[in-house]
């Protein structure tokens, strides 16, 4: 079974490599691609099922045993997460061929999208099953390469232009990322995830204060948290609708997913308790604000997605196990219903010829179906009962009440304030887009349209493009995967809460990455400069 | 843990420059600065190791005498990795000055698919080297027409010549890269 660990990361590597030696045979990279990713998403169920029955699985690569080796640790957070992203990774790779075979490009003589796509597939896998800070910077950097090349695929002109800020901000963020890993191991000898757990709280405290506050920052540019979260709403929308939605919903909880993981284990007395509270209410505030300002859907839900980072900054905030428990919850409901939004939108595109709302109106007649599948995921996304982002809303509400402190109430109340105005800037949208009648779409003055910004980079054009039965089947199989949130919430809710006790003692995991204990290490001197300086 | 001043004093200055490179608006500056930073961070990393010593495992050295091994080689994959994201930075930059050539046009540039077919698609990427071709040496000639001589018209001439050329070239390469779209 751990023989699944590392074959999760080097499958789709390997896909990659034979999808790029197909380069000049569309069909068989088609099949090579979606034949990875399904063996992916089988792997990661079947961890996840054994993971959850026995426990955490450690792989020590090429037998050299941790600290000195690379160390790969799938406890239950990992298996979620791995299950989750491989799952929309596969859905939007269909969408995607769906996407190819309707614009008819089977002709194409060089076809770099697959190979990308499936380098970015194993850069998240690698991040989420790395046990050692070094591998999640190499995971980071692989997932990162490819989306540098998915964003500005084609080279237009305004890809170019907001890929070459993205990629600066995201290089940024690696070196900041890789000196707080030089610095780490200066400090505790090591990057072994389980060792720095163990030797972090007999740091002085000024200096894990700035190592801590070093990885926040570095995994804060990743997440989107507010005043880090610019470049977000920019360079997202430009790119191919399939992109944007793998963006949408993966990118970013790969900076949450490393914020929790960092923050439960070296961290596990919260002294970043309050600051993550205060960005959290600002970046659902600021985020939210931001989109009611936006005539276009895509800008409009890149900022719900900065917006709703806040909630699962504001649960691992809370830190107690139930809110951890919601944190989990809420990420793997985020991550499903942004990625089916953005792909609502990309139908929204093809239907409409645009998704600016000044220009879009009578869809609900255009086509009923895609107006169900964005209506549905709307009023998820939003918050409402008995919805599955209700459901994880008032988990971290409840369990930022049983804390009790004046702080948490004032979260609460940013956080509800967010989820009726996110609810407010998608009925807009649902108004405006689908309930508006195609005639009065020229000179429509209505209070609700006025403040609205064009996206700048908006041509002003209307093309409308046809629609494959494999784009539609796509999302709605997507947007029955987040009603199936909905009612399997219980035992999902469950899981997670396993998976919360797992994480939120670290001891948990370094046993099962030290299961003889770490006294003989500490004597050994390569590699520990820690007790080469205390000697 | 002992670490040499001078390295520090290295790393610091590198760190400085990088940042203030980089805040720059031109794209060549922002790639001089991440090499800088990069490399920075790689010295940081080499400081991490802590004093210097044998080498280990090849000499059989034991314990104390040992340098530190693991910086080491997490500075070499932070090299490699810097090394292709730097490959990746320079076409991009490449790609934004081809496109800045052609001013407003290169805004309204689409990604649409007008490859019909693969023999079309290899002679767009043909022609678009050509293109390169005749672009750089327009350069040429206009550098060597303001060494030269001080006529502002031929100036003008190359700058034109250049200009066309390299709107020619992205016509082509939209078609090309249109083709190899997915």
């Amino acid at each position: 079974m751990t023989a699944l660990v590392p074959l999760i990361v080097c499958l789709p590597l390997l896909g990659a490599a034979l999808a790029l030696m197909f380069g000049q045979r569309r069909r068989l990279q088609v099949i090579v691609s979606v034949l990875s990713l399904a063996a992916a998403t089988v792997m990661s169920a079947v961890l996840l099922v054994f993971v959850d029955r026995l426990g955490p699985a450690v792989v020590q690569v090429g037998g050299w045993d941790a600290p000195w080796g690379i160390v790969l640790v799938v406890d239950r957070l990992s298996a979620i997460m791995l299950l989750i992203s491989a799952l929309m990774l596969l859905g939007v790779l269909l969408f995607a061929v769906g996407q190819g075979i309707v614009d008819g490009d089977s002709e194409a003589p060089v076809s770099i999208f697959h190979p990308t796509y499936l380098v970015l597939a194993a850069g998240l896998f690698n991040a989420f099953v790395a046990g050692d800070l070094f591998t999640m910077y190499v995971g980071f950097e692989m997932l990162l390469s490819a989306s540098y090349v998915l964003l500005t695929l084609g080279g237009t002109g305004a890809r170019i232009r907001v890929g070459i800020t993205y990629i600066v901000v995201s290089l940024v963020s690696s070196l900041l990322f890789l000196s707080a890993i030089a610095l780490i191991y200066g400090a505790t000898g090591t990057v072994t995830l389980a060792l720095i757990a163990e030797r972090m709280p007999d740091l002085p405290a000024d200096i894990q204060l700035i190592l801590g506050l070093l990885l926040l920052i570095a995994f804060g540019v990743k997440a989107a948290v507010f005043p880090m979260s610019f470049w977000l709403p920019d360079s997202y929308p430009t790119a191919p609708a399939p992109v944007t939605a793998v963006f949408a919903g993966l990118l970013t909880k790969v900076g949450v997913y490393a914020i929790l993981r960092t923050q439960t284990l070296f961290f596990p007395d919260h002294q970043f308790s309050i600051p993550l509270m205060i960005v959290a209410a600002l970046t659902m505030l600021v985020g939210i604000l931001g989109a009611l300002a936006q005539a276009d859907i895509k800008r409009l839900l890149s900022f719900t997605l900065i917006s709703h980072i806040g909630y699962m900054l504001f649960g691992i905030a809370i830190g107690t196990p139930l809110a951890i428990a919601a944190t989990i919850f809420y990420v793997v409901h985020h991550i499903t219903i942004q990625t089916t939004l953005f792909l609502a939108t990309g139908l929204i595109d093809r239907v409409g010829g645009t998704t600016s709302l000044s220009r879009l109106g009578g869809l609900l007649k255009a086509s009923p179906l895609v107006a169900i599948l964005f209506f549905l995921g709307a009023l998820n996304l939003g918050g409402i009962p008995p919805f599955s982002g209700f459901l994880g809303k008032i988990a971290l509400f409840q369990a930022g009440t049983i804390v009790g402190e004046p702080i948490m109430y004032v979260l609460i109340a940013v956080g509800a304030l967010t989820s009726l105005l996110t609810l407010y800037a998608l009925a807009r949208a649902w108004n405006l887009a689908f309930w508006r009648p195609q005639k009065q779409v020229e000179n429509y003055t209505s209070p609700l349209s006025d403040s609205l910004l064009e996206d700048p980079q908006d041509a002003g054009l209307v093309t409308t493009k046809t629609v494959s039965p494999l784009m539609v089947g796509t999302t709605a199989s997507m947007l029955v995967f987040t009603l199936g949130l909905t009612i399997f919430a219980g035992p999902i809710f469950d899981l997670t809460h396993r998976a919360a006790d797992n994480i939120s003692s670290p001891s948990t995991y370094i046993d099962a990455v030290f299961p003889k204990g770490t006294g003989s290490i500490a004597d050994s001197n390569v590699g520990t400069n820690f007790e080469r300086g205390a000697r | 843990m002992s670490a040499s001043l001078t390295l520090v004093i290295v790393m610091a200055v590198m760190y400085a420059a990088g940042v203030y490179v980089m805040l720059e608006r031109s794209l060549t500056r922002v790639l001089i600065g991440f090499l800088l930073v990069g490399n920075a961070t790689n010295l940081l990393i080499f400081i991490m190791s802590g004093r210097p010593g044998v080498s280990p495992i090849v000499t059989g050295a034991s314990g104390q005498d040992m340098v530190d091994p693991v910086p080491q080689v997490l500075m070499l994959t932070a090299i490699v990795i810097n090394f292709g994201i730097t490959a990746l930075l320079l076409a991009l930059i490449y790609r934004s000055w081809w496109l800045a050539q052609l001013g407003d046009e290169g805004d309204t540039l689409t990604d649409e698919n007008t490859t019909e077919s693969a023999e079309e698609a290899d002679d767009a990427f043909r022609s678009s080297s050509d293109d390169d071709d005749a672009i750089a040496e327009s350069i040429d000639e206009f550098e060597r027409g303001d060494g030269a001589t001080s006529d502002e018209d031929t100036a003008a001439t190359a700058r034109a010549a250049s200009r066309d050329a390299a709107s020619r070239a992205a016509a082509s390469a939209r078609a090309a890269e249109g083709g190899s779209q997915k």
